[in-house]
């Protein structure tokens, strides 16, 4: 009997079984087994979490693999893990690890600032940053899995998830309503593949899963995001950068779940601890903001 | 309107799974609250995270009235992590329904890398108004298998190597594959026969 791997189906597929959930930032095993404990889908293994590559500057890269390993042992839930942007070989590196989904990521200093990784060369998928349409779909083309709206990673502030969530959106509203001779001059103005344009105008949808990302502190953060549209979130600094991680992360998971009844939400969101203290987005210099990092 | 069912909608692909039955006509409801189970003829569970979806699930007191629903005579499909949450036993401490006499073997074919696609025989599709023997096209990722069934479980497809990948059990169905993932919908007729009747 014959039987295939690494197919599109089965990449795109994983992403459609972390729909509804939580991904969380984790930088080891101990940290990977309370998001476990908290009900996460998947973890995301990385040796610093955004608020700390964000404050201690210099050049970020793909975490240690042996770090990566150590998590993998610990939990049953899928690992994700970071490679810059452009850095086909940390993604070799990755996926001879075994990582179930590899993350292109605007928050490690990119290693090619005109290309992305071919991502149809691998077995594992991989999930990609966007801020606009245009860029998703560039992504999707290359061969992303699955999506995350950008937004600025490490902040505490949600308000760029918000903008780039309702900008891929908003985009896809207005694409359903353009006539089929309006879609090669739109697919222009983008700058995405025209079948990619016309796939996601038939589906009124991303062609792939869609998370939220970057800024997601609390319960309402998670919920807003899923009320916008997406299909679950990633959480980074977020949880671990809190004052009661375990039940900032199962309140999370549970906001995520009931993003639609405010009451769930309320009680959730009390006694949590502190909340991660934040970077205000207009005091960042537009150099060192993380999400312009993509082309 | 065609039979009341509901999809577990706590996490992972449940969209796919109601999408399937309401074109199927069935009537459809996304459970995420115990009372939402009131009046159903049949539940599924889907594929995604079996130990978030436990463990929401008994954050908001639904492992026993799911296993209420299975004893007033309710169909019950798991997919995957469903599959999982069904069976007695999953070799880790994490929420489970105890529904079907299986015990499973999470990620047992590996890790996402190992995910795969195969033509599978199943002799039970065959039957229904649609039913065919050609075989099913399934697609496992990070999938379980069925280690081992009670006696009064009824083997429904294996893979050549021998692992059971779909069991049923009365009306108790369990795959370790995703039949909502695909354009097939026989999995999905013999739910909906199973709850209707």
């Amino acid at each position: 009997m014959e039987t295939q791997t690494g197919t599109v189906t089965l990449k795109r597929g994983l992403a459609e079984m972390l729909k509804g959930g939580v991904i969380m930032d984790v930088v080891n095993a101990d940290e990977a087994k309370i998001a476990e404990e908290a009900g996460a889908c998947a973890v995301m293994a990385l040796e610093r979490v955004p608020a700390d590559i964000r404050a201690d500057g210099g050049v970020a890269r793909m975490s240690d693999p042996a770090m990566i390993e150590k998590i993998m042992e610990t939990v049953s839930i899928p690992v994700m893990a970071k490679c810059r942007i452009g850095h086909f070989v940390e993604a070799q590196v990755l996926e001879s690890l075994g990582v179930d989904y590899i993350d292109e990521s605007e928050v490690l200093t990119p290693a090619d600032e005109e290309h992305h990784v071919n991502k149809h060369d691998f077995k594992v998928p991989f999930v990609c940053g966007c801020r606009n349409l245009g860029e998703a779909l560039r992504r999707i083309g290359e061969g992303a899995a699955m999506m995350r709206t950008k937004g600025e990673a490490g902040t505490g502030d949600v308000v760029e998830a918000v903008r780039h969530a309702r900008s891929v959106l908003g985009s896809i509203r207005r694409l359903q309503s353009l006539q089929e001779e309006e879609l090669m001059a739109f697919a222009k103005e983008i700058g995405a593949p025209y079948e990619l344009v016309k796939e996601t105008r038939e589906r009124g949808r991303l062609p792939v899963v869609n998370f939220a990302a970057g800024g997601i502190a609390t319960p309402a953060d998670a919920a807003l995001m899923m009320q916008l549209g997406v299909d679950g979130v990633f959480v980074g600094s977020g949880i671990f950068k809190s004052g009661d991680p375990l039940k900032r992360a199962k309140a999370i998971v549970m906001a995520t779940t009931h993003y639609q009844d405010a009451a769930i939400i309320a009680d959730v969101s009390k006694n949590i601890g502190v909340a991660m203290v934040g970077i205000h987005v207009h005091s960042i210099p537009s150099t060192e903001l993380l999400a312009t990092r993509g082309w | 309107m065609g039979v009341a069912v509901g999809v577990l909608a706590l996490q992972g692909d449940f969209h796919a799974h109601l999408t399937v039955l309401q074109h199927l006509g069935a009537e459809v409801r996304a459970v995420r609250l115990p009372a939402q189970l009131a009046g159903l003829a049949g539940l599924v569970i889907p594929g995604g995270e079996s130990t978030t979806i436990g463990k929401l699930a008994e954050a908001y007191g639904l492992m026993q009235p799911m296993r209420n629903l299975a004893a007033q005579g309710a169909a019950m499909w798991g997919t995957c992590a469903g599959a999982i949450l069904l069976s007695r036993d999953a070799h880790r401490a994490q929420p489970l329904l105890n529904l079907m006499d299986i015990t499973v073997q999470r990620n047992a074919f590996g890790r996402q890398v190992d995910s795969f696609e195969a033509q599978l025989q199943v002799p039970a599709l065959a039957a229904g108004q649609n039913g065919s023997s050609k075989p099913f096209h399934a697609i496992f990722i990070r999938a379980p298998m069925i280690e081992s069934v009670g006696p009064d479980v009824e083997v429904l497809a294996t893979l050549p190597a021998g692992e059971i990948v779909a069991a049923r059990q009365g009306r108790l169905l369990a795959t370790a594959f995703h039949p909502e993932l695909t354009a097939d919908t026989r999995f999905h007729e013999l739910f909906l026969r199973l709850a209707g009747k």
